[in-house]
């Protein structure tokens, strides 16, 4: 028996660190840091059965039809235009700056920070495509169209705010919104092909 | 000036490593938060499209995914290279997809399921006519809040 007080013998914590570093290290290669990213979108609830065909009529001058044809070949309204062109074509369309007769009408609302402005409420752009169009080019049309909203409220709030959409408010950002509601609609499949009627 | 001249070796002091180990602790903890491992293995290849106004998905629990694209290549000698849905760890049909999304709402908590989102990784040569069955089926499903999976370009 020895005598008195036994001085514990310390471990060695010298290797704590390596055990730590290799749990690290597994966590750091099955880690995906890179955060999903996407265009988001919202689609139509399904049509009812006994929904009535014609309860939502469209002025022709309220719809911008964005045609993809089986090439990936885009028609914008009545002619065929490159993906490059359709940006600033979404653009006048929506925003409709010189009260065009062709263009979408305007309607005089109540917006709050803005007071009586004229919106093109009623504009729909309405994107077909064929059964056979790639996935890219149709992802490159949602984001042209999507471009165009997003340029045209941060021009927007540029424009009142001096700042950028994205950085305003809650608030602020419902009225620029409101000015610029984001009118997508992906057409029912039966339309293909055919095109409008 | 001998002044500050030290006569003699200096000796480096050692280094309190004790530390060490708690720092390391700590940048493990964050990976672990930080780390979502994939739960599916994937059976079919995609490469997602391109774009430049993409926003960030958030919320993984709130995320389903449905991965459309080329079957993987050990199984493409007995399916072929025809486009292919896979939902969770196996290759479904189109009528399968609204089934797949009501299971997957159930599993969620009930203040959670109206924020429900599908991601859709598909690959860009896929042809559209799946994508738009996807979409209808979606509809159908009340799966309404998409997100068309994709990558910024540069």
């Amino acid at each position: 028996m020895a005598k008195g007080k036994r001085s514990v013998p310390e471990i060695n914590s010298s290797s704590t660190a390596d055990i730590a570093f290799l749990l690290l290290i597994f966590f750091l290669i099955t880690t995906s840091m890179d955060t999903d990213r996407g265009l988001a979108r919202r689609l139509p609830p399904p049509p009812e059965k006994d929904q009535k065909q014609d309860d939502v009529i469209v002025k022709e001058r309220n719809v911008l039809v964005v045609y993809l044809n089986f090439q990936d070949q885009l028609m914008c309204g009545k002619d065929y235009i490159s993906i490059k062109q359709l940006r600033q074509r979404a653009k006048d369309f929506i925003a409709n700056p010189y009260n065009d007769e062709s263009l979408p009408e305007k309607y005089n609302k109540d917006i709050p920070f803005f007071g009586n402005v004229q919106v093109t409420e009623k504009h729909v752009i309405s994107l077909q495509n064929d059964r056979n169009s790639t996935y890219q080019a149709y992802i490159d049309v949602q984001n042209e169209l999507v471009a165009a909203y997003n340029e045209l409220r941060d021009e927007l709030a540029q424009e009142k705010w001096q700042k950028n959409y994205l950085d305003l408010d809650e608030e602020q950002q419902k009225a620029i919104r409101d000015i610029y509601p984001q009118k997508i609609s992906e057409a029912e499949p039966k339309n293909y092909g055919g095109g409008k009627k | 000036m001998g002044k500050f001249n030290k006569t003699g070796k200096r000796g480096m002091p050692a280094l309190n490593t004790s530390s060490l180990p708690d720092l390391i602790f700590t940048l493990l903890f964050f990976f672990m938060i930080v780390t979502t491992m994939r739960e599916v293995t994937l059976k079919v290849e995609f490469k997602v499209p391109t774009g430049t106004e993409l926003e960030k998905l958030e919320k993984k629990s709130l995320v389903t995914f449905i991965y459309v694209g080329k079957p993987t290549a050990e199984f493409r000698k007995k399916l072929g290279s025809e486009s292919r849905i896979q939902l969770n760890d196996s290759y479904a049909e189109i009528s399968q997809i609204q089934d797949y999304i009501t299971q997957e709402r159930s599993s969620m908590k009930e203040e959670d399921q109206p924020f429900m989102t599908v991601s859709l990784k598909i690959d860009k040569e896929t042809k559209m006519g799946v994508v738009t069955d996807i979409k209808q089926a979606l509809r159908q499903a009340y799966a309404l809040k998409i997100n068309y999976s994709a990558q910024p370009r540069q």
